[in-house]
C-alpha cells in the first residue's frame, strides 16, 4: 500500500473537499462574498477623510462692506451646506456645544472700519476640537476663503509670489484614488485569514480533524490542501478589488501587473499561514474567529494604511515590518498611482517571501504539534 | 388557579395522584413531527421512565412538561397546574435538570449552588440547613470549593440534581442523567432518586439505555414520538414470556452461530453474551429450529428470563438479519502474524496528570478488543495513542507490525477509525464524502471506482448520494460512517464509542457487520459505555485511575463479581465490582 509521505491522490481529494467545505458552507460564503462587496461600498463612498457637509455658525457684529463680504463667499463655498447666523456670543458657543456646527466664525464691530483704515482685519473662529481632524481642515478651508477675500482688499499688493501647491500622483488629491489600493490588500487579509482560521476549527468541531489525523496523509499535505482554496479566492478578491480600482474609479494603473500579481500572492500565502496558527489553536469556530480579529485588526491599522508606519515609536516600526501588509500596501500604492519601478517593488516583495515561508512554517509546526 | 377545561375533561377515577397529565399532545418542528398524538398519566411517589432511542421525542416532551416549548395540540398539566396558562407556577413546582445542566464551569460547587437558590429567591443564609443536606445527600460535601468545571461527569451531574432540587420541587425531571456518568456514579444517581421518590415526589428519568428503564417502577415507551407502551415495564416482558433462550457455551463459533440463529424464520432478534448466544423468539413461534441449531452446534439451549429490550425489539417487529453483506464480499485479511495490535508499558502524561499508566496488552488476529472504563479513566487516551491521535509519553504501541512512532504512515495506512459522533463532513454531500474517503486513503482509478461502487450497494446509500450526511436518517448515517472507515480494507478498526446515541436496531445491524467483519479476520478495537456491547467483545480490557485492572473475557470478569447475593451478575455488576475492588486495593496501599 502507498505509505509515502506525499501523495497527489491524497492531496487532490482534500483540496476538492476543502473547496466545497468553503463553497457550500453558509458562513464561509459570507465571509467570502459579502464583506468584499459592502466594504468596497462603504469604504469607497462613506469613508472619506474630505470635510463636507458641515454647518457654520457666524456671529457678524459688524454688517459692513468687508464682514458682507466674507460671509458671501462663505455662503458659496461648496463644503458648507448651512451658515447659521447668531447674535450673542452665548449662542455661538451653544451651537457648538451641541455640536450643531464644526467652527464658528465672530466677526468684530471694528471689521470693516479697521480695514478701510487700512489696517488687516482680524476674525475670531472658534473650532469644535473634539472632531479634531475635520476641525483643522475646517479651519484651512476657511482660512484660504479669508486670504481671497484680503486679495481683494489690496488687488495689487506687492504680496510676496503666492505658493502653489502641486500634489504629484494624485494632482486632484481624490480621496478614493488612495483608499481603494489599500483596500484591496485589506479586504484580501480578512478574507484569506477568516477562511484559513475556520478551516481547521471547523474540522475540529465536527470530530473529522481526527479522522484526517489517523489517515496517513501527512501534515504538509494537509497545509497545502488548506491553504489553495484560501490562496485562490484570496488572490480573486484581491484582483477584483483592483479592477473595480482601474475599471469603477477610474485610478489610473500605472505600475507592472505582473510584478503586483505575484506579490498579491505572497501577500495572501503570508495571511494564510497565519490564519492557519489560529486555527490550529482555536478549539472551536468562535475562537477562530475571535483569533482572527485580534490578529487582523492590530495588523491593519499598525500597517501603515491610516497612520504613516515612519510616526510609531521606533518598536512598533520593526513590528510593522513583519506584518505582510505594510509591504504589500507599499506595492499596491505604488503600482497604482506611482508607476513604482520593479526595483522598489522588489525590495517589498523580497519582505514578504520571507515573511510567507515562516508563516507556513510555523503553521506546519503548529499542526503537527497537535499530535502531542 | 381557575381549572382549564382541559382539566375539567379529565375523565373520573383518574386519580388525585396524577402529577402529570399529558393529553393528545402534537408537537412538530416544521416537517419533523417529534410528538404525536401523546397521552399519558405520571404518578407521585414513584419512578417513571422516559425511555427511547435517541431521536423518540423525549427532551421534546421534557421540554413541554416544564413549560419550554409548547405543544401545537392538546393540554398538559404539571401538578394541577396547566403549563400554558400557569407557565410561572411550573417553575415552581418542577425541577429540571437538562441534559447538559446549567452549572457554571468557573464558579465552585457551592457558589453555583447559592446562586441557583438566590435565582429561585432564597434566602441563602437562612437554608443553611438545606444546603447541608443537599451536599450530604448528593456526597458532595468534601468538594464544595471545587470549581464545577473541574468536576467528573458523575459528580456534575449529582450537583445539577441538587441545584434542581433547591425548591423541594412537587415533580422532578431529570433529561437523560446517565449520559456520561459511569456505572459507579449512575448507582448513585439511582439511590437519591429512589430516597425521593420514596418522599413522594414524581420522579422522571428520561433515558436511552433500556436496562435503565427495568429498574423504574413505571415506563413510558416511545418510539418516533409515538407512545408505544405505558405500565410497568414487568408488564412488558412478561408479555415475552417463554420466548428468550440462551444457547449456552458457545466459545468461538459464537458470531456464526449468532449468524445462523438471526437467519432463521423463527427468530426475532439476538445478542452475543459472552460465550454465549442469546436469543428471542418470533410471537407464537416454536423453539424447535432453535433446538436444532444448538444440536447442531453441541451446545445447551436453555430458557432465560424476558429483558426490556428484548421487548422493545420485538414492539418494532425484530432486529435486522444476521448476514453481513459487507463482511461477505471482503477478502479474509492475511496478515503473516498473529498479533495485530500490541502495546508495551504505554503511558502518558499532561504535565504533572498521568492518564494512562504503563499499560500493556496485545491483541490478536480478528479478536474483537474492547476498552472499557468509567470517565477519566483513561480509556480514550489509550486508545487515541493506539490509532496514532496521540503521542505516548513512555512505551510503544504497535498496529500490524508498525511501529506508531516511527512509521506512523504506514501504520496509518493500515487502520481504520470510525469515531462517536460519525466525523462525516456535514457540508459535503455523501457521494462527496465517499470520494474523500477513498481520495485520503490514495485509492485511485480504477479501484477507487469500483470500491465506492462497492460501498454503494453494500450500504444500500444510492438513493441519498447527494444527500448531506446530516440529513440521513441514523441508521443511514452510520452505514455511512463505516463505509467511509472501511473504503481501504484496513485489516485493523478502531471504533470510539460507535454506537452510542443510536437506537437498539440500527446498534443490532451495527454489530452483525463487526461480527462479520471479525469473521474475516479484521481485528476490532472499540471502546464502549454500554455494558451490554461489551459482551460482544472477546476480551475486554478494563481501566481505572491509568491503569490496567484487568483483562479478560466478559464471561470470566461477570465470574470475578459472583458474590452470595448477586448469582448472576451482569456486566456492569462486573465493572462496579472491578473498579470498586481496585480502589480499595489503592487505599489500602497507600
Amino acid at each position: 500500500m502507498l505509505t509515502s509521505a506525499f501523495s497527489l491522490t491524497r492531496l487532490r481529494a482534500q483540496f476538492i473537499k476543502e473547496v466545497l467545505s468553503v463553497l457550500r458552507d453558509p458562513r464561509s460564503r459570507m465571509v467570502v462574498f459579502v464583506p468584499p462587496i459592502l466594504q468596497l461600498l462603504v469604504f469607497a463612498f462613506a469613508a472619506t477623510l474630505e470635510v463636507r457637509n458641515v454647518d457654520i455658525a457666524v456671529y457678524d457684529q459688524d454688517t459692513g462692506r468687508w464682514s458682507h463680504e466674507l460671509v458671501q463667499r462663505l455662503d458659496s463655498a461648496r463644503f458648507i451646506t448651512h451658515i447659521r447666523h447668531v447674535d450673542s456670543q452665548q449662542q455661538l458657543h451653544e451651537l457648538i456645544d451641541r455640536g450643531e456646527v464644526i467652527a464658528a466664525l465672530a466677526i468684530p464691530v471694528d471689521f470693516s472700519r479697521s480695514i478701510a483704515a487700512g489696517e488687516s482685519g482680524r476674525a475670531q473662529v472658534l473650532v469644535d476640537g473634539r472632531r479634531s481632524n475635520s476641525g483643522q481642515i475646517t479651519v484651512a478651508y476657511l482660512s484660504t476663503i479669508a486670504a481671497d477675500v484680503g486679495a481683494e482688499v489690496v488687488p495689487d499688493a506687492q504680496a510676496p509670489t503666492p505658493v502653489v501647491v502641486r500634489h504629484w500622483f494624485n494632482p486632484n488629491l481624490v480621496y478614493r484614488w488612495f483608499i481603494v489600493p489599500g483596500l484591496t490588500g485589506i479586504l484580501a487579509l480578512f478574507s484569506s485569514l477568516l477562511i484559513t482560521s475556520l478551516s481547521i476549527a471547523r474540522e475540529r468541531e465536527l470530530g473529522t480533524f481526527d479522522q484526517l489525523l489517523v489517515s496517513p496523509t501527512s501534515t504538509p499535505e494537509i497545509i497545502i490542501s488548506k491553504s489553495l482554496p484560501a490562496l485562490a479566492i484570496g488572490t480573486g478578491l484581491g484582483l477584483f478589488m483592483i479592477s473595480a480600482g482601474v475599471f469603477l474609479f477610474g485610478i489610473p494603473f500605472t505600475g507592472s501587473f505582473a510584478l503586483l500579481l505575484a506579490s498579491l500572492v505572497l501577500f495572501i500565502a503570508s495571511v494564510v499561514g497565519i490564519g492557519l496558527m489560529i486555527s490550529a489553536v482555536s478549539m472551536t469556530q468562535q475562537q477562530a474567529i475571535l483569533g482572527a480579529f485580534a490578529v487582523g485588526v492590530p495588523a491593519v491599522l499598525m500597517s501603515g494604511f491610516a497612520t504613516p508606519v515612519e510616526n510609531m515609536p521606533v518598536v512598533l516600526q520593526w513590528l510593522a515590518q513583519a506584518i505582510p501588509l505594510t509591504h504589500f500596501l507599499i506595492i499596491v500604492e505604488g503600482s497604482f498611482l506611482k508607476a513604482m519601478p520593479p526595483g522598489d517593488i522588489l525590495a517589498s516583495l523580497w519582505p514578504l517571501a520571507v515573511i510567507a515561508l515562516a508563516t507556513l512554517t510555523m503553521a506546519t509546526v503548529f499542526v503537527r504539534g497537535r499530535l502531542q | 388557579m381557575q381549572a382549564s377545561p382541559a382539566i375539567a375533561a379529565v375523565p373520573a377515577g383518574a386519580g388525585e395522584d396524577a402529577a402529570i397529565v399529558i393529553e393528545d399532545v402534537d408537537k412538530h418542528f416544521g416537517d419533523v413531527k417529534a410528538l404525536r398524538g401523546l397521552s399519558a398519566r405520571i404518578h407521585y411517589g414513584r419512578l417513571t421512565g422516559l425511555v427511547g432511542p435517541d431521536g423518540a421525542g423525549k427532551t421534546t416532551l421534557m421540554r413541554i412538561l416544564t413549560g419550554l416549548l409548547m405543544p401545537n395540540a392538546g393540554h398538559v398539566t404539571l401538578a394541577g397546574y396547566d403549563v400554558v396558562k400557569d407557565n410561572d407556577a411550573i417553575h415552581v413546582a418542577s425541577g429540571y435538570m437538562p441534559q447538559r445542566f446549567g452549572l457554571y464551569e468557573d464558579l465552585s460547587v457551592m457558589e453555583n449552588m447559592r446562586l441557583y437558590a438566590q435565582l429561585r429567591s432564597m434566602d441563602v443564609d437562612r437554608n443553611a440547613d438545606l444546603f447541608a443536606e443537599l451536599l450530604e445527600f448528593t456526597r458532595l460535601g468534601p468538594f464544595t470549593k471545587r470549581l464545577a468545571g473541574k468536576l467528573s461527569g458523575g459528580m456534575k451531574q449529582k450537583l445539577g440534581l441538587a441545584c434542581a432540587l433547591m425548591a423541594r420541587p412537587k415533580v422532578l425531571l431529570l433529561d437523560e442523567p446517565g449520559v456520561g456518568v459511569d456505572p459507579v456514579s449512575r448507582q448513585d444517581l439511582w439511590r437519591m432518586v429512589q430516597a425521593l421518590t420514596d418522599e413522594g415526589m414524581a420522579v422522571v428519568w428520561s433515558t436511552a439505555y433500556l436496562d435503565e428503564a427495568e429498574r423504574c417502577e413505571s415506563v413510558l415507551l416511545l418510539n418516533q414520538g409515538q407512545l408505544l407502551f405505558d405500565g410497568p415495564p414487568q408488564q412488558l416482558t412478561a408479555r415475552l414470556e417463554g420466548r428468550s433462550f440462551r444457547l449456552e457455551d458457545v466459545g468461538a463459533e459464537r458470531r456464526a452461530v449468532l449468524t445462523q440463529a438471526l437467519d432463521l424464520p423463527s427468530v426475532s432478534d439476538g445478542v452475543i453474551q459472552g460465550a454465549g448466544v442469546r436469543v428471542v423468539l418470533r410471537e407464537g413461534a416454536e423453539a424447535e429450529q432453535l433446538q436444532a441449531l444448538s444440536d447442531q452446534a453441541q451446545v445447551r439451549l436453555a430458557q432465560v428470563p424476558a429483558r426490556f429490550e428484548d421487548a422493545f425489539i420485538d414492539l418494532l417487529g425484530g432486529g435486522p438479519g444476521g448476514t453481513s453483506t459487507l463482511a461477505e464480499r471482503l477478502p479474509p485479511v492475511e496478515l503473516g502474524f498473529d498479533i495485530a495490535v500490541s502495546c508495551r508499558n504505554l503511558t502518558k502524561r499532561f504535565g504533572e496528570f498521568t492518564a494512562t499508566d504503563n499499560v500493556s496488552f496485545e491483541v490478536q488476529k480478528g479478536e474483537i478488543f474492547g476498552l472499557l472504563g468509567p470517565n477519566g479513566a483513561g480509556k480514550s487516551t489509550t486508545f487515541k495513542m493506539l490509532c496514532g491521535l496521540l503521542k505516548p509519553t513512555a512505551g510503544e504501541a504497535h498496529v500490524v507490525g508498525h511501529d506508531l512512532r516511527r512509521a506512523t504512515g504506514a501504520a496509518k495506512s493500515r487502520l481504520g477509525y470510525m469515531a462517536q459522533k460519525f466525523s462525516l463532513y456535514g457540508l459535503l454531500s455523501v457521494q462527496q464524502n465517499l470520494e474523500f474517503s477513498a481520495g485520503v486513503y490514495g485509492l485511485e482509478g480504477n479501484t477507487r471506482r469500483e470500491r465506492i461502487a462497492e460501498m454503494i450497494e453494500t450500504f444500500d446509500l444510492g438513493d441519498w448520494l447527494s444527500a448531506t450526511p446530516d440529513s440521513l436518517p441514523l441508521g443511514h448515517k452510520q452505514r455511512l460512517a463505516l463505509a467511509c472507515s472501511l473504503m481501504h480494507r484496513p485489516p485493523v478498526l478502531f471504533l470510539d464509542e460507535p454506537t452510542s446515541g443510536v437506537d437498539p436496531i440500527t446498534r443490532r445491524e451495527f454489530w452483525t457487520h463487526i461480527n462479520g467483519l471479525a469473521r474475516k479476520g479484521v481485528t476490532i478495537m472499540v471502546t464502549t459505555h454500554f455494558m451490554d456491547e461489551a459482551e460482544y467483545c472477546d476480551r475486554v480490557a478494563m481501566l481505572s485511575r491509568a491503569q490496567l485492572i484487568a483483562l479478560d473475557t466478559p464471561d470470566a470478569l461477570k465470574r470475578s463479581a459472583v458474590s452470595p447475593e448477586r448469582p448472576d451478575p451482569t456486566m456492569e455488576d462486573a465493572f462496579i465490582h472491578l473498579v470498586e475492588s481496585s480502589d480499595r486495593e489503592l487505599e489500602a496501599a497507600t
